[in-house]
């Protein structure tokens, strides 16, 4: 099927390329970028004052599949997606069994391939079921697909352990996603430690229980000269440490949430659980280094998270609740409300932190409105006002903060390989 | 005649009215002091004056909630709080069940939220929550129809508490104006710290925690208190001394070296006091390490109000529990 | 619901003359003041009481036991009202079991007040005997309850209010009747 896409303004930082420009997409590949194309296609999109962005990739989304198939599958994942305007996702492998061998890795894949939804990417644990004790077989997961290693829930704790993992992942050039925690510090924390804990009498996650282990994890990395990135950033200390050692250059990378960006600790007062997940919100001052870090580029990368959980977990006391939020639907809705729109940075650095610089650090090659490039794109209406309804989420979990929220600028289509999805 | 719109007439000829504040109590629950206005704080420190009459007669009991259901859910252990709680319902003729929930029903898989459910269904009036996590009243009081009155939540609030160390401290000293209070101990792990720091604040009171620095919660001065950790400084010029219990457990978590060194540093006894105020009052929530954070001589000595204190418990309690059941909210 | 100033039923002469004429008639019925005890209503019954507690220690010389008893925490209507209504203190400090009391009230109406008030002090013990004061007898009883003293009966209407206005109270002693239009 042949799709043209009118007049949409196109950002694409891959082939330096913006403005207004026509796509025709054809066999699944981008066929042709020009000024008024004219060409037969059977499905023709008007995308005048919309924002053509190469297909967004989530380097950072728990599908919940295998083992939690009640609050995820990999199927309404990727339906939640799309609907977000994501063309990849990457599933990190804390699932039941963890993803950890070939057979988790291989079953993701054909799973999401029959489905023919977004394109999914797994990533495989760093230590076998993810205990941060034996290094899992790093180059069978790479064999079977995986793009990236990590124990994302679990930071690995023996510091002798994950030196081995960073050696053993740089042979195989194979990025390491760091989830930085001190688990001694955050033990039993529900909420960020500061004044808001304070008040409220819960235990705190002190923003040094993240910068620590940044810190050590940035000294491997240096000292084993392998790539690392850096898990959901959620605090200036942090940010302070990244970018030292990427002046320095070493070779880190790292991400952050939209809720990190957007959110702080002043909304646990609800008692709410859908404002605990971890790293938990942080101050305001944490935000607003994360803002700028976001434009200096000391993060490269915004990812979801999306971290589904059914509601009777959810729907208990903030302590026994689980942390996390869904994100995949609300994640583009959030940056263009409170990110474009208010100028922290343009379209262009949305086409980089969510689409080109994931592609680039997990080595795909997707992430390019190129002639000849894989045809995923995502357009968005940066001017539509709509409200987040729980009846419209598509995720199987209903999980997030920003229900009854309203936003500017929703995704209006998403093309995977050349199909399109209306949301 | 001349014609004239008498809503204040009305009110002094109402054989009820005794219109002495125009505050009126609204609220169907009450969850923490930090809600609270000064003035709301002041009518349930009024109004339990009134009740504390009634403990004091031969017959201790007054017909008001009669017909009223009271629950007290407690999910710790705590004897003087229920006990406290279930005399005020008592004498104010409600019934009143207790249920202690340890963990059996959440073992059971029933969440908080289906065991007041449940208790609601039985046509509850009021349901008293005692929960180890902050914010478990809060979570009821939104979805339930009956009053909720948090009797301690986690390390958060225990507004009874507060009122009632605000009522000892108001009745002895006859006002929270300018007085200065001194919090001494656990702060970080106190609910009764932060439900006295919000009430000790809105009614006028200058308030200095006092503890080891592990024990003092980040931020802590940014509620408008005073912090130290030198106990004499905490001592000098005050004119109350409300000090926490210590918890044993907090040597085996890292947070103190030995009970040794804590009663060293932080442990009152007399010779502490030699700089006090003389007419310095001694307050403690109890249950008392006797030994610990009080010596008993003092624990027992003139300036002790500790067992006073128990007794405001029920007259506040009273009050509370006379007040929410009107409440409409 | 506004009212309308309709008559000035006593002025403050016919209010002191009934009060001095109430604690006479209540010295000849108690013979032994060393068991009389006022109990005022809160709150126009309670100044009424300090007043005839004043009066009787004029004409007998003696001191007769004065108390103030708050009915809220009695009354019939709790779970009817908006909001819960102030409670005030109750002061009787002595023991009131083998006392006259004489309880004391601005206005006898439909005698629910009254009610609670004997239920309030029934808990405090066993009296010899209760007596009741009132400065006005309005009628429409709703309940079997009389009065033993009675400053003025006034026939009136359901339509109308009564008002005591007492110097403690309201800055000027009169009783004023109104309508509720």
């Amino acid at each position: 099927m042949d799709i043209l896409i009118k007049d949409g303004y196109i950002y694409d930082p891959a082939n330096r390329r913006e403005g207004n420009f026509d796509i025709l997409v054809s066999c699944g590949k981008i066929k042709t970028v020009a000024k008024k194309i004219k060409a037969q296609a059977s499905k023709v999109i008007d995308a005048r004052g919309k924002v053509i962005l190469p297909g967004l990739i989530d380097m950072h989304a728990h599908l919940r599949e295998p083992g939690r198939e009640d609050a995820e599958t990999i199927e309404t994942g990727l339906s939640a997606a799309l609907s977000g305007g994501f063309t990849g996702v990457c599933a990190m492998p804390n699932t039941e069994p963890c993803c950890h061998n070939q057979e988790v890795a291989e079953f993701l894949l054909k799973k999401a391939q029959v489905l023919g939804k977004a394109n999914l990417y797994p990533i495989g644990a760093i230590t076998k079921n993810r205990e941060g004790k034996e290094l899992s077989e790093m180059s069978e997961l790479k064999n079977a697909g995986c793009v990236a290693i990590s124990d994302d829930g679990n930071s690995v704790k023996d510091t002798a352990i994950m030196r081995r993992a960073l050696e053993y992942a740089h042979m195989l050039d194979m990025p390491v996603i760091s989830h930085c925690e001190d688990t001694d510090l955050s033990a039993d924390g529900v909420m960020h430690e500061g004044y808001i804990s304070t008040e409220m009498g819960m235990k705190g996650m002190p923003a040094v229980s993240e910068s620590t282990i940044v810190a050590r994890d940035l000294q491997l990395a240096e000292f084993t000269g392998a790539r690392i990135h850096i898990a959901h950033v959620s605090c200036k200390e942090s940010l302070d440490l990244i970018r030292a050692a990427k002046a320095k250059g070493i070779r880190v990378t790292s991400e952050t949430c939209p809720h990190y960006l957007v959110l702080t600790d002043e909304t646990v007062k609800s008692f709410d659980s859908n404002f605990k997940m971890n790293p938990p919100l942080r101050t305001e001052e944490d935000m607003k280094a994360l803002r700028a870090a976001l434009k200096d580029g000391t993060i490269d990368v915004i990812s979801t998270d999306h971290a589904p959980h059914i509601e009777s977990e959810k729907d208990v006391e903030f302590n026994y609740a689980p942390f996390g939020i869904i994100g995949f639907e609300t994640a583009v809705a959030v940056i263009s409300t409170d990110i474009v729109s208010k100028n922290i940075i343009t379209w262009n650095d949305v086409a980089e932190v969510m689409s080109n610089h994931p592609a680039h650090i997990l080595g795909l090659d997707k992430g390019s409105l190129g002639e000849g490039s894989d045809a995923d794109i995502t357009i968005i209406d940066p001017d539509e006002e709509w409200v987040y309804k729980r009846d419209e989420i598509k995720s199987k979990s209903k999980n997030s903060p920003f229900i009854g929220r309203k936003f500017k600028g929703r995704v209006k289509h998403t093309i995977v390989n050349g199909d399109i999805f209306p949301i | 005649m001349a014609t004239t719109t008498l809503l204040n007439t009305q009110k002094k000829e109402s054989r009820w009215g005794m219109t002495k504040k125009n505050v009126i109590w609204k609220r169907k629950d009450l969850l923490g002091l930090e809600d609270l206005s000064a003035d709301e704080i002041a009518l349930i420190l009024d109004a339990a004056k009134s009740f504390k009459e009634v403990s004091t007669r031969k017959v201790k009991k007054v017909p008001t909630l009669r017909g009223k259901t009271i629950v007290s859910l407690f999910f710790e252990p705590s004897t003087r709080t229920r006990i406290s709680f279930e005399l005020a319902a008592k004498r104010l003729s409600a019934d009143t069940i207790g249920i202690t929930a340890n963990s059996s029903s959440v073992l059971k898989g029933e969440t908080l939220k289906d065991t007041a459910k449940n208790i609601e269904a039985m046509n509850v009036d009021v349901v008293i929550l005692r929960h180890s996590t902050p914010g478990a009243p809060h979570l009821l009081a939104k979805v339930l129809g009956p009053s909720i009155i948090n009797a301690g939540d986690g390390a958060h609030e225990h507004p009874t508490q507060g009122l009632l160390d605000l009522f000892t401290i108001k009745e002895k000293k006859g006002t929270l104006k300018n007085l200065k209070v001194s919090i001494i101990g656990d702060i970080a792990h106190s609910r009764v710290a932060r439900s006295n720091i919000w009430g000790l604040k809105k009614m006028g009171a200058d308030v200095t925690v006092c503890g080891p620095s592990t024990l003092m919660p980040v931020g802590i001065e940014r509620m408008g208190v005073k912090v130290t950790n030198d106990l004499d400084q905490a001592i000098e010029g005050a004119d109350v001394l409300n000090v926490l219990r210590i918890q044993v457990e907090r040597q085996k978590k890292g947070l103190l070296p030995s009970i040794r060194e804590y009663i060293n540093l932080f442990g009152i006894n007399r010779q502490r006091l030699k700089n006090a105020k003389d007419d310095m009052l001694i307050m403690h929530p109890g249950p008392i390490n006797r030994g610990v954070e009080l010596t008993p001589d003092v624990a027992d000595g003139p300036c002790s109000v500790i067992l006073e204190q128990v007794a405001n418990g029920i007259a506040v309690r009273m009050a509370v529990l006379f007040l929410v059941t009107g409440g409409k909210e | 619901m506004t009212l309308r100033g309709k008559s000035k039923l006593m002025t403050k002469e016919a209010l002191d003359k009934a009060v001095m004429r109430i604690s006479h008639e209540i010295l000849e019925k108690n013979k032994a003041i060393k068991d009389l005890a006022i109990i005022g209503i809160r709150n126009r019954g309670e100044y009424l009481a300090y007043r005839i507690a004043d009066n009787i220690k004029k004409i007998s010389g003696q001191e007769a036991s004065l108390g103030i008893l708050d009915i809220t925490l009695y009354r019939d209507d709790l779970t009817e009202v908006a909001e819960q209504p102030q409670v005030q203190e109750t002061r009787i400090d002595f023991d009131i079991s083998g006392k006259d009391i004489v309880l004391v009230d601005d206005v006898l109406y439909t005698g629910r007040t009254i009610r609670c008030a004997l239920d309030a002090l029934i808990d405090f013990g066993r009296p010899h005997r209760i007596q009741l004061a009132v400065l006005v007898d309005r009628g429409h009883r709703e309940l079997p309850i009389r009065a033993d003293f009675v400053g003025k009966n006034v026939p009136t209407s359901l339509k109308e209010v009564v008002e005591v206005r007492l110097n403690e109270s309201d800055g000027k002693d009169e009783v004023v009747i109104c309508e509720k239009e």
